[in-house]
């Protein structure tokens, strides 16, 4: 009795439903489904969280009618496609490179997706993208930087985000720029980086920028992390007697680092160093007036704000939704910038075809401007790396660190030589 | 000249560095000792320790001040560990203890992690930062400190062993825990003393070391492996022993990095470990 009763009203709901959805879907636009791998569980999924927040910002923004200086934004969907809404389905990679693999053939088998992307850690973007390639699907990679994910030859690979060479590059233009600009004479470089992938991966492209324009090495000095002492690897620094440091460390290191260089008098110009322990909170607030003056590299500002007013908004509009009320950083803007880079060649390509898409991507020239990134604009080279991907240089100035490079976005001038110990 | 300056600097940062390694090895070395147990857990009590000299350090008792209260609370913990844990390990077979302080040792980080994040945290406005000369030699006071602080444990602990009854006692035990249980020495309470003690010893280590190392989940590992490196080559328990190798171990890894590689500079100290068990399996100073 109850039974025949629930079965005669769930009936009469269904034929409701669908009798309701059938012309509700023919007057909706069509939706192109965008799969997203990101790390939304395990131990980055606090990253996680904030690139999620911040790709599904950029597809409401796209879907919305509000205009902003960014590419495809305010356009209520995509023109070309009839004002098809983007829609965003997220899959987990939990930071491992197995479940990446499965989330991404997972998003295009099931919920076909026309297009990834993701992943953050460039150990699940090299899985990933891999079986994105063995379905024929482009795969977008906005915030991955180990440089080999570029050299693998793939076709439907695509990253916006400049990688560690790139970075390593930068110092040198950085230094060139100086030297047209102040007339300033740097000969003798020291490559100081700890041996894991991150230091030496940077140190190695140190190297190669030190020879390719044509510096002296003054000596590489590469230590373990995990290091309780450097009194070896100062004193090779002071022997070196470099004009120039180039240093990849984390926090402790860091600070031992900077804390030998003081006692033992190791003056130089300048110390660029690879973010990481040096823009590190805690090692400002331990080492205090004495990193005054360090370079670090960085891959976004919100003094960026200077070339591109929607840089605030956005901000304010990401703080709203993400935990906490996080401020826009490197990653969530580079995510944010991905999507938009998706949705606009879908629209050029005016098909969800994949094929279709990935030429669309080949063509992709968004100058830099439009964009929330330093960078001179995004155009994808043979490899499928955006070959305008540019960093920027943050020199630490009264206890902050301020955009003093690329000219145009900063906001500080040099300071140059950083200034000598004093004891 | 400039070469001999150098030499000068390393054979100074080397000896210092060594103190330093003394410093968190001497309790360990304690514990074998007595109780005849490595353990694994060394390196996350020195951890705990650093962060407790952090608390201390946010509500205004800087890390000199507060040493006695973090040795105190690490004696305490100690304690406490050996009465839930250490005790029952003790009554298995051997392999019990290396496998129970290992899974303490996991414990003990995760906790970490959970209470405090992975951030690397140092004391505010760390003290003594300033550079000590003597003549070409340029040191960290910090790093003076922390030595000094070295050898006055070293040689009140190895005071402690030599000349009190409780010392003696210890010696015992060490010696032959069934002939000391026949002569009346209650076994139990003097391996509780000893891993008490053994943790009060890495509570002041930790005080000493947030002079100048930030604190994170993982910190006290980098200390303890070498910690191991030099109990065993100054020889199991001995106190001394881990005094010599501590500096031993810091002038081969200052020598090795500056003269060989700085990605080599562990090469020459496990080296030497190698020798050393090959040829001397007691080590420099232990008693077979």
């Amino acid at each position: 009795m109850h039974v025949r009763r629930f079965i005669a009203s769930f009936a009469a709901l269904a034929v409701a439903v669908t009798a309701g959805a059938a012309p509700l879907r023919a007057a909706d636009p069509p939706e192109v489904v965008i799969g997203a791998v990101l790390p939304l569980t395990g131990s980055l999924s606090q990253t996680g969280s904030g690139l999620r927040a911040s790709m599904q910002l950029a597809a409401d923004l796209v879907n919305g009618h509000v205009s902003y200086p960014l590419p495809m934004v305010g356009k209520s969907g995509l023109p070309h496609l009839g004002h098809a809404r983007i829609r965003l389905v997220f899959a987990d990679s939990q930071g491992k490179p197995d479940q990446a693999r499965a989330a991404a053939e997972q998003l295009i088998t099931q919920d076909h997706a026309v297009a990834l992307i993701g992943t953050y850690a460039s150990s699940t973007t090299a899985t990933a993208s891999q079986a994105a390639e063995r379905a024929s699907i482009p795969f977008l990679n906005p915030d991955s930087s180990a440089p080999g994910l570029t050299a693998r030859g793939l076709k439907w690979f695509f990253r916006t985000t400049p990688h560690d060479g790139t970075f390593a590059e930068n110092f040198f233009q950085f230094l060139a720029d100086l030297k047209k600009t102040k007339n300033i004479s740097v000969k003798r470089v020291a490559v100081v980086g700890e041996d894991g992938l991150f230091g030496s991966g940077a140190s190695d492209a140190e190297e190669a920028g030190v020879k390719k324009y044509g510096y002296d090495l003054a000596t590489r000095v590469s230590y373990p992390a995990t290091t309780t002492e450097v009194n070896a690897e100062v004193q090779r620094v002071k022997t070196a007697a470099p004009d120039v440091i180039m240093q990849a460390s984390y926090v402790p290191d860091a600070l031992l680092f900077m804390r030998g260089y003081k006692q033992q008098g190791v003056n130089v110009k300048a110390i660029l160093a690879q973010d990481a322990g040096f823009i590190d909170p805690n090692f400002l607030k331990a080492i205090g007036g004495d990193a005054e003056g360090v370079f670090t590299r960085e891959v976004f500002s919100l003094d960026i704000k200077h070339r591109n007013q929607a840089v605030p908004l956005i901000d304010q509009l990401f703080r709203q939704r993400s935990d906490g009320a996080k401020p826009l950083d490197g990653n969530t803007a580079r995510d944010f910038m991905g999507v938009l880079v998706l949705a606009d060649a879908i629209d050029r390509a005016g098909s969800t075809k994949p094929d279709a898409i990935r030429d669309a991507l080949t063509k992709t020239d968004i100058p830099g401007k439009l964009t929330l990134m330093p960078w001179n604009r995004i155009h994808f080279d043979a490899t499928g790396q955006n070959d305008g991907g540019v960093g920027i240089i943050e020199q630490l100035q009264d206890g902050k660190y301020e955009t003093v490079w690329p000219f145009d976005v900063a906001v500080r001038p040099v300071i140059w030589p950083m200034p000598a110990w004093k004891h | 000249m400039e070469a001999l300056a150098t030499f000068e600097q390393l054979l100074a940062g080397g000896l210092l560095a060594g103190l330093v390694f003394a410093l968190v090895a001497v309790g360990l070395t304690l514990v074998y000792g007595v109780m005849d147990v490595v353990n694994f857990a060394h390196g996350e009590f020195l951890m705990l320790a650093m962060y407790a000299t952090l608390g201390l350090a946010l509500i205004g008792i800087g890390p000199l001040l507060g040493l006695p209260l973090v040795a105190i609370a690490l004696f305490l913990f100690g304690i406490v560990i050996y009465r839930l844990f250490i005790r029952r390990l003790l009554a298995g077979p051997p392999e019990a203890t290396v496998f129970g302080t290992f899974g303490l040792l996991v414990l003990l980080q995760g906790v970490a992690q959970a209470f405090f994040t992975g951030d690397f945290r140092s004391v505010p406005d760390p003290p003594f930062q300033a550079t000590i000369r003597f003549g070409g030699v340029a040191l960290s006071q910090a790093t003076l400190i922390e030595g000094f602080g070295a050898l006055v444990l070293t040689g009140a602990l190895f005071a402690f062993v030599e000349y009190t009854e409780t010392g003696r006692a210890m010696r015992a035990v060490a010696e032959d825990r069934v002939a000391a249980t026949l002569m009346g020495i209650d076994v139990q309470r003097v391996n509780l003393l000893a891993f008490g003690i053994g943790a009060a010893c890495v509570g002041a280590a930790g005080a000493l070391l947030m002079l100048s190392f930030p604190v994170f989940p993982t910190a006290g590992a980098s200390f303890a492996l070498t910690a191991f490196v030099v109990v065993a080559l100054g020889g199991f328990g001995s106190i001394q022993g881990a005094l010599v190798a501590a500096l031993l171990v810091g002038l081969l890894e200052v020598f090795g990095g500056y003269y060989l590689a700085p990605e080599l500079k562990m090469v020459p100290v496990y080296f030497a470990y190698l020798a050393i068990v090959l040829l001397r399996p007691q080590g420099l100073l232990g008693r077979r």
